[in-house]
């Protein structure tokens, strides 16, 4: 799972220098370049699916995700079960179905919360200086020194074992990335000659952040935002994984591969199936977010 | 360019009393505008005129309150507007000043304008922060000052952002919401030199037209001697944070008394003559000074082929040309016009 350090130290570390910016075209013409991308546009199809999944599960899924059923204990795939079934029974597929729901969920939230706590700060850091930049900053720095994953794990040992607090300990982990990816996209927008030009039509300071500075960091925000996603369903999937995530029965990703650890041999499709789901929707996430990155800053085409 | 020079009796509108502005840094502190003082009468056009680092752009910028506080600093002065001192208002007071009483255009009208904002809700701004205007009534009137600037389908462009306008255009907007609020001082900063030359005399030609439509003064900060003589009613030539020479436009052009203005005049290519009355062109030797440790007296006196003993020692006041026209002002120890006649004659 050394994959979720993405998140946190590559990741975060490339875009802050390069300012996407509104390009010519507006939204139009984003749509034109992010539609001439394959690899973006696998990964938004991947991601509509997973979505689909997610919100349908309960029309799509064949069985109750729950249901157990001791006439088929660790069955292989078959036209009633095409995914087989787990070690008490219950259908994988219906499964991975609903897990989807805690994956992408815990995803989509933790990463809402990380951006709601981050962005703000990361605004006030990077627009007021100083002695309040400073102060935030050394927090933020603070954090950042102690890998994603790791911080996840504490920070959810500490609220105790549930979903709900996965997704808190998850968006806490992230909220860092964001304060320092804001600040440095404020301090290159703040530089922009039309902040000065916004100052002499006579802007107070409230208003140039909000009207003249927050809308041209939203790219930026955006692509960081998809990326972390992705590192947030590994953090998902780890915490399941070792229980301090989605809570039995209900089903999660990392906890189904917990349980299958123990049945590699007998039931090797209790592992590939949200073992394969994971890979996709990481996957899927990353390219999305690549391929908004491009999409927004043509200039940084490869 | 008929506007009479402001007279003693009404005080001026705008009045720059020993303005003097400083960055600190790590080499030490860069005295950027060292006692600049001169007077804007109402509905006058001021051409100031200077090299980069001249101090010209810095000084109308500190007037406002709009230089980066620290490193820069107003060390001395005061800037009288109508009566008050701008330098002496606080930062709330000073915000109902900028975009409402004091327009401003800046240089490159591509950076100047937010590319995320349509060009409406730009013009739309100031109105809505000045005037109070509800949403509906401020893009009527963006719509009203599209049509002033002559920018034409305007009722069709204003929901358009700014990379959607050619460079001639996007300056067009930037003068439309300097304009915005009828302002009683236009400034203009280095507002024509990102453009094509035929493209700046439409935007010189359309500035001369609103300022006979609305009446408004003007600071015009260029380093093109030909937009101000387009333009203003008196120029004013600034060098290394001081101003050197200033005057009536034509007094200064056609007899200049400072040996920088000389030099600037002499440096410009004169396309009327045919090809056989042309001149080399001349440069300024060397190259300006470092700011943070100035020459004792003349800045331009290490640059100068006329300079005397007394220029490199004592900085000369601004006062009064010795048989010039009447406001011709000179900071110079040397008699130029004498110098020069001796010059030909040799």
């Amino acid at each position: 799972m050394s994959g979720a350090e993405i998140g946190t130290t590559g990741r975060a570390a490339a875009p802050p220098e390069a300012a996407p910016r509104r390009e010519p075209g507006g939204a139009g013409a984003f749509w034109r370049r992010l539609r001439g991308r394959r690899g973006a546009l696998l990964g938004l199809a991947i991601v509509a699916a997973f979505a689909v999944l997610a919100l349908g599960a309960a029309w799509i899924a064949p069985y109750d995700p729950t249901a157990t059923d001791w006439g088929a204990v660790r069955a292989a795939p078959t036209l009633a079960h095409p995914f087989g079934t787990d070690e008490v029974g219950r259908d994988v597929l219906a499964r991975i179905v609903y897990g989807a729901r805690a994956s992408l969920g815990a995803g989509l939230t933790s990463v809402a919360l990380a951006v709601a706590l981050g962005l703000p700060l990361g605004m006030l850091a990077g627009y007021a200086g100083g002695v309040v930049d400073g102060a935030i900053m050394r927090l933020t720095d603070a954090l950042l020194a102690i890998p994603f994953l790791i911080l996840a794990i504490a920070l959810a040992a500490f609220l105790g074992p549930s979903l709900t607090n996965a997704m808190v300990a998850i968006g806490l982990s992230a909220t860092s990335i964001f304060v320092r990816l804001t600040r440095a996209q404020v301090q290159a927008i703040a530089a922009e000659e039309y902040v000065e030009a916004a100052r002499a039509v006579g802007n107070p300071p409230w208003r140039i952040a909000l009207h003249h500075i927050l809308p041209n960091i939203v790219p930026a925000i955006l692509v960081q935002a998809t990326l972390t996603i992705a590192a947030a369903i590994i953090a998902e999937a780890s915490l399941s994984f070792l229980g301090l995530g989605q809570q039995p029965p209900d089903p999660s990703w990392g906890s189904m591969l917990n349980t299958a650890k123990n049945f590699l041999d007998q039931a090797p499709w209790m592992a590939i199936w949200p073992g394969l789901s994971i890979f996709l929707a990481v996957l899927a996430f990353n390219l999305l977010g690549d391929g908004l990155r491009d999409a927004l800053d043509p200039r940084e085409r490869p | 360019m008929t506007a009479p020079p402001a007279s003693p009796a009404a005080p001026p509108l705008l009045e720059v009393r020993d303005l003097a502005v400083a960055f600190d840094g790590d080499g030490g502190t860069l005295r950027a505008v060292d006692g600049v003082s001169y007077g804007l009468g109402e509905g006058e056009t001021l051409g100031i005129v200077g090299e980069s680092g001249s101090g010209k752009s810095v000084h109308v910028l500190a007037m406002l309150g709009l230089i980066p506080r620290p490193p820069g600093r107003v060390s001395g002065g005061r800037v009288l507007f109508c009566g008050r001192d701008l330098l002496a208002l606080p930062e709330r007071a000073l915000q109902r000043v900028r975009g409402a009483e004091i327009g401003m255009v800046f240089q490159d009208p591509m950076s100047s304008l937010n590319p995320a904002m349509t060009v409406a809700a730009q013009i739309a701004e100031p109105l809505r922060i000045h005037l109070g205007l509800d949403a509906r009534s401020a893009r009527a009137r963006a719509r009203d000052l599209l049509d002033l600037v002559r920018i034409p389908e305007a009722g069709r462009r204003l929901d358009l952002y700014p990379h959607e306008f050619s460079g001639g255009q996007r300056q067009r907007v930037m003068i439309a919401i300097g304009l915005a609020c009828r302002p009683k001082l236009l400034i203009a900063d280095e507002a024509t030199t990102a453009l094509d030359v035929t493209v700046q005399a439409e935007i010189v030609a359309l500035v001369r037209e609103l300022k006979r439509e609305i009446g408004m003064a003007i600071i015009w900060i260029t380093h093109d001697l030909g937009v101000v003589a387009g333009l203003a009613d008196t120029v004013q030539v600034m060098y290394a944070g001081r101003i050197l020479e200033r005057g009536p436009v034509d007094a200064v052009f056609s007899d200049p008394r400072n040996a920088y203005t000389l030099g600037l005049i002499r440096s410009l290519p004169d396309l009327s003559r045919g090809r056989a009355g042309r001149r080399r062109l001349r440069q300024i030797e060397g190259s300006p000074p470092d700011m943070r440790h100035p020459p004792p007296g003349d800045p331009f006196a290490p640059r100068n082929p006329y300079a005397t003993a007394r220029c490199r020692t004592e900085a000369p006041p601004l006062r009064q040309a010795p048989g010039a026209a009447p406001g011709h002002l000179v900071a110079a120890w040397y008699d130029l016009p004498a110098l020069i006649a001796r010059e030909d004659r040799a």
